[in-house]
């Protein structure tokens, strides 16, 4: 197989090959494929794309396909969060019941530093620096300022909405003064709660703790973690004439353009990112052998979106801190094994 | 075990099993071949552990497999030539991984800091 083939994936008309690569020492015949730190260092980079506020857009390029999946599970399913654990209820009257109350109470994104708080181990006790205290106490009443005949209950009474933002930080010990510069909030003021009518109370106590995504998704620091292959297609035999304009109207708009070369109109790739991939090129005959579908197998383009509790680029880095905590924890436990093994002898 | 105090600690210590690595029985008398039981652990640390062995030119074999989805268990297998054994195959396997991590997240540190892209809001 040719070098370059190696890493791509190929798209066919019914089925996709080369799907799994087999970069490994002695694959193939004559290749020095044996992993060195320096020739990765030179194959590997990183590109950052677009960032926002909450999404991150980076192409890590050079890189196993199990690493980068790795980096993906561990920014949904590792990297601590805090999220509201406990609800202790002190009276609720409205018509949501408190547990479902309490679930929906938990999902709600507080924006609070995981790294300036440690895990509150089972049986531990609720300090400042394991436990975050809100208060959420809304009673709903009759508006006596609105207007005769009025329906929208929103004017009609007071509260007949309860929002993310009428949870209250009670700061214990020292956080008031820790927190000064970044009060703790839910990341987002309006995410609704519940509705209320008048004489319907909610009276509670709520304790947000440090935890990951794999004990519950409302830990999960990320919206969504995702990865796709770049798509590169390449074209065999010039595409020229109307057939450009047809092959064109074949993929979204920006990826082929038509320029013209000595009086010839020609299609050419300029924008394989924007592609779906979607084989519309393979219904027409007249581009049988004159274009190949392919995605770059080493080349995945990233999309991180982070709930807010959390930036983007900080989410990435802890990620990566995650995975060497987890190889620094196996290392140990490696060295324990073999020591136990010897005793046994 | 012990953690440093100044490394900020994303992995809860309570989620670390006391006997996070254990050997299977069955493993060869000159240690080429071994099969590993890591606790708490899943296809995250197995699949990108097992790229990380496999990169050893000494690693004939290497495997790992989460035998029930009910139990945290993941079961890691190594074959090695003569001149290597398993142990140090895994050893260096899990230094490579965490060097490759390293270099990640150095060279996205310093791509940050470029500022070359887009920045919106």
């Amino acid at each position: 197989m040719a070098l370059e083939d190696r890493n791509r994936v190929v798209i066919l008309e019914d089925r996709v090959e080369n799907v799994s690569g087999a970069e490994f020492p002695m694959s193939f015949d004559g290749q020095e494929t044996a992993f060195n730190m320096e020739s990765f260092k030179d194959s590997f980079d990183i590109r950052i794309v677009r960032v926002t506020p909450t999404d991150i857009e980076f192409d890590l390029i050079g890189v196993d396909a199990s690493i980068a999946n790795a980096l993906r599970r561990v920014l949904i399913a590792e990297v601590p969060t805090m999220a509201i654990e406990k609800v202790y209820m002190i009276n609720n009257t409205g018509i949501v019941q408190d547990e479902v109350l309490a679930h929906r109470l938990g999902l709600i994104p507080i924006k609070a530093d995981p790294t300036e708080f440690l895990w509150k181990h089972d049986g531990s006790v609720p300090t400042d620096q394991n436990t975050i205290v809100f208060r959420l106490d809304v009673t709903c009443e009759a508006n006596r300022a609105a207007a005769p005949g009025e329906t929208d209950p929103k004017k009609k009474y007071i509260n007949s909405s309860v929002y993310s933002n009428q949870l209250v930080w009670d700061p214990k010990g020292d956080q008031s003064v820790r927190f000064e510069s970044n009060p703790i909030k839910p990341v987002n003021d309006e995410i609704l709660i519940t509705k209320l009518r008048p004489g319907q109370t909610i009276s509670c106590e709520l304790h947000c703790e440090k935890g990951v995504g794999k004990d519950h998704a409302k830990f999960s620091p990320v919206a969504t973690a995702s990865y796709r292959l770049l798509p590169e297609i390449q074209i065999l035999e010039d595409i020229t004439g109307d057939d450009a304009e047809l092959f064109r109207s074949c993929f979204p708009d920006g990826v082929v353009e038509i320029v013209e070369e000595r009086g010839v109109r020609k299609a050419k790739v300029v924008n394989p990112r924007k592609d779906t991939v979607s084989r519309e090129v393979f219904r027409h005959k007249q581009f049988e052998d004159k274009v190949r579908l392919t995605r770059v197998r080493n080349h995945f383009i990233f999309n991180v979106e982070s709930t807010g509790a959390i930036p983007p680029e900080t989410l990435i880095s802890q990620a990566l801190d995650v995975l060497m905590e987890k190889c620094e924890i196996s290392k140990a436990a490696l060295a324990a094994a073999v020591k136990s093994g010897e005793e046994d002898e | 075990m012990d953690t440093s105090e100044d490394l900020p600690n994303y992995i809860a210590l309570q989620s670390v099993p006391d006997r996070k690595f254990d050997i299977l029985p069955g493993a060869s008398a000159d240690l080429t071949s071994m099969t590993f039981c890591v606790k708490e652990e899943d296809h995250t640390l197995g699949n990108s552990l097992r790229w990380a062995i496999m990169q050893n030119p000494q690693v004939d074999f290497c495997g790992y497999s989460i035998p029930h989805p009910s139990e945290a268990k993941m079961n890691i297998r190594i074959q090695t030539t003569e001149k290597s054994n398993a142990i140090d195959a895994m050893d260096k396997g899990i230094d490579d991984l965490k060097s490759v991590c390293q270099l990640i997240k150095a060279k996205f540190q310093q791509r940050c800091q470029e500022g070359d892209y887009a920045r919106i809001g």
